[in-house]
């Protein structure tokens, strides 16, 4: 059925503005980065723009350290939890006992608890462990703090699959390792990318345990950013500079892998 | 090439048996049909077989070795599933190689033996195609075709033609029984269609929840049955089955009255028949033919003209519906009165629980 113009105006004005709202405080983050410091705290839109504030951004702070730690803690984190996640939610699809919906619920459930209830022992752990400011340690703690979502979708995935399919590899020889690999994670490709770059976009803008499990040498863009908002009163423009530089690699890479993540979270709906 | 044996097999679903202690010998190069009403158990014990279920109790034995812990990649058997799953992301080639590559079987032979089966089953246009690219008759074959590459001890088929429509169905049954004889394989076929059962088995087994009813030939089958369950199971359209008396035991038969008093001897031996008891008299509806002086009256009701065959559904004296099936195109049209008389080759008589009574006379044909 064709939808009457009228309809079809309110929905492309209602997804602007909703669109433009969202993206409002970015465009203006990103406005206010080529501003002077002057004309960060003025609201007017008339400036002359200026690359200052990312120079002296630069010259304070070791963009590019900060950035590789986002990319190894950010990589390796969603790595570690596809690892376990894989299997774990292969076994929950395919080999259900009485508990597994039980356990899924549960594994979500320590979603809803604040991280900041676990702050001390966590702290206290690392600190004994030696893990304090190391990329490991925020590896392991991004791992573990996406596994649940992740065991969750790649189950959801996993359960589209017809259970023939598998049972026909192993009639043909196939072992669990080879199942998996060969047919199971194939045919959900999609799915598991999708759940790879949502992990991957969590742990990129995971601000908590970095801030508080990292001072400098593993530290990623989050602390960056926050080392910027100084005591000594707010500077806007740097502020939204280093802000800005923070967020454009996972907003290019958001872009560039949209399609997927859309065609990855939509899978079982649209099908 | 294999024998397969059941011992005394049982599955248990929590507290609920679903298989019942099913014992089998399946001889070399034997093609064994499973059939019976859905949810009987044929397709679970089918899966038994192939180890995609646990075995709760008894033995399951492959060329004399006990199979029950092994997976179902070791046992050496192929499937062929009624989804066909065949495995989306690859080509015909590669679902039909796929066994192989997992065997670390070198690419050379691995191809020859793909296109061996692919010429078998005249599927070499097909190898590159995906299976969403293939019809469903197509598809079927790749699933056959799978199964033939790996040249597995026993082939077991899960329905395999009961996606397909009514022609195909035809042609693939014919086609089935030539890769059978070509292949020279010990096979297990589950069906619920007694045709695809009688057409292709060597020996039926006729399964009713979770039970064996009657091991044999089609033929033993269909002349006779063990009990009313096989008799009213195999063989289309169905026997005919009256309620009846006993009347008299003799040596040449037993004498039984239906509800109307029409009184017909069926050569079965009497055991411990008395007379009085009430059993079941069983008549093919190629055992009743219409005759102007036979004992049965009745009205016709409805005719169906197949051509070559023609079935009457008569309603008889006793208000009871019977079908009689008669050879080339009979005239006999609704509402005409008719008279039947009964080839007592095609009689069965069953007692109150069921069990048949043993026939007097040897089929020329069975067993």
């Amino acid at each position: 059925m064709q939808d009457s113009l009228l309809q079809r105006v309110t929905t492309a004005i209602t997804g602007w503005a909703v669109a433009l709202l969202l993206f409002f405080p970015i465009g203006w983050m990103v406005l206010t980065s080529f501003k002077t410091e002057g004309d960060a705290v003025k609201s007017s839109l008339a400036f002359t723009p200026t690359l200052a504030s990312y120079g002296e951004v630069l010259a304070r702070a070791d963009y590019l350290s900060f950035a590789l730690n986002s990319v190894v803690v950010s990589v390796g984190g969603t790595v570690l939890a596809l690892l376990f996640a894989i299997p774990a939610a292969y076994s929950m699809a395919f080999h259900p006992t009485a508990r597994t919906r039980g356990t899924l619920l549960w594994m979500l459930s320590t979603k809803m608890l604040p991280p900041v209830g676990v702050l001390v022992p966590i702290y206290l752990l690392f600190r004994t462990a030696g893990l304090l400011d190391s990329r490991i340690g925020l590896v392991l703690i991004y791992a573990l703090m996406n596994l649940p979502i992740v065991v969750w979708m790649l189950f959801t995935f996993y359960k589209e699959v017809p259970n023939d399919i598998l049972e026909a590899g192993r009639m043909d020889g196939a072992r669990v390792f080879s199942e998996v690999w060969h047919l199971l994670l194939p045919l959900t490709m999609p799915g598991v990318a999708s759940t790879g770059l949502l992990s991957l976009i969590l742990c990129w803008n995971e601000a908590f345990w970095s801030l508080n499990l990292t001072s400098a040498g593993a530290a990623p863009l989050t602390t960056f950013i926050a080392s910027f908002s100084s005591p000594e009163g707010l500077f806007f423009a740097k502020l939204s500079a280093a802000s800005t530089m923070a967020v454009a690699p996972i907003l290019v890479f958001g872009w560039f892998s949209q399609r997927q993540l859309v065609r990855g979270l939509t899978f079982g709906a649209v099908k | 090439m294999a024998t397969l044996t059941l011992r005394d097999l049982r599955k248990n679903y929590g507290p609920m048996e679903v298989i019942k202690g099913v014992s089998l010998d399946v001889a070399d190069r034997e093609l064994v049909v499973f059939v019976g009403p859905s949810g009987c158990g044929k397709s679970t014990l089918l899966r038994m077989i192939a180890g995609l279920e646990a075995i709760t109790a008894g033995e399951l034995q492959i060329d004399g070795q006990r199979v029950n812990e092994l997976g179902p990649a070791d046992r050496g058997l192929a499937m062929v599933f009624q989804s066909y799953a065949l495995y989306p992301h690859m080509t015909v080639r590669q679902n039909m190689g796929f066994a192989l590559r997992l065997a670390r079987v070198p690419r050379a032979e691995r191809d020859r033996k793909v296109d061996e089966a692919a010429r078998i089953l005249q599927l070499e246009p097909y190898l590159d195609r995906r299976p969403k690219d293939l019809s469903g008759g197509q598809r079927q074959r790749v699933a056959i075709g799978r199964a033939i590459v790996r040249q597995p001890r026993v082939f077991l088929f899960d329905e395999p033609l009961s996606n397909l429509d009514a022609a195909l169905r035809g042609q693939m049954r014919i086609e089935l029984s030539r890769l059978h004889e070509e292949l020279n394989a010990t096979m297990i076929y589950v069906t619920h269609d007694q045709v695809e059962a009688m057409t292709l088995a060597d020996k039926i087994v006729v399964l009713q929840a979770g039970r064996v009813e009657q091991v044999g030939s089609p033929l033993d089958l269909y002349h006779r049955p063990e009990n009313l369950f096989v008799a009213g199971f195999i063989g289309s359209p169905q026997m005919n089955m009256l309620p009846a008396t006993v009347q008299e035991a003799g040596p040449s038969g037993l004498a039984v009255a239906l509800a109307s008093g029409t009184r017909i001897v069926a050569p079965v031996a009497a055991g411990s028949a008395n007379q009085g008891d009430s059993v079941t008299l069983g008549i093919r509806p190629e055992g009743l033919r219409l005759d102007p002086d036979g004992p049965i009256g009745g009205e016709v009701r409805l005719a169906e003209r197949l051509g070559g065959l023609t079935l009457l559904h008569v309603t008889i004296e006793d208000g009871r519906q019977v079908t009689v099936q008669i050879e080339g195109s009979d005239l006999t049209r609704p509402h005409e009165t008719v008279r039947l008389s009964v080839n007592p080759v095609a009689c069965h008589v069953f007692d109150q629980s069921g069990r048949a009574f043993t026939h007097l006379l040897k089929h020329s044909l069975a067993a």
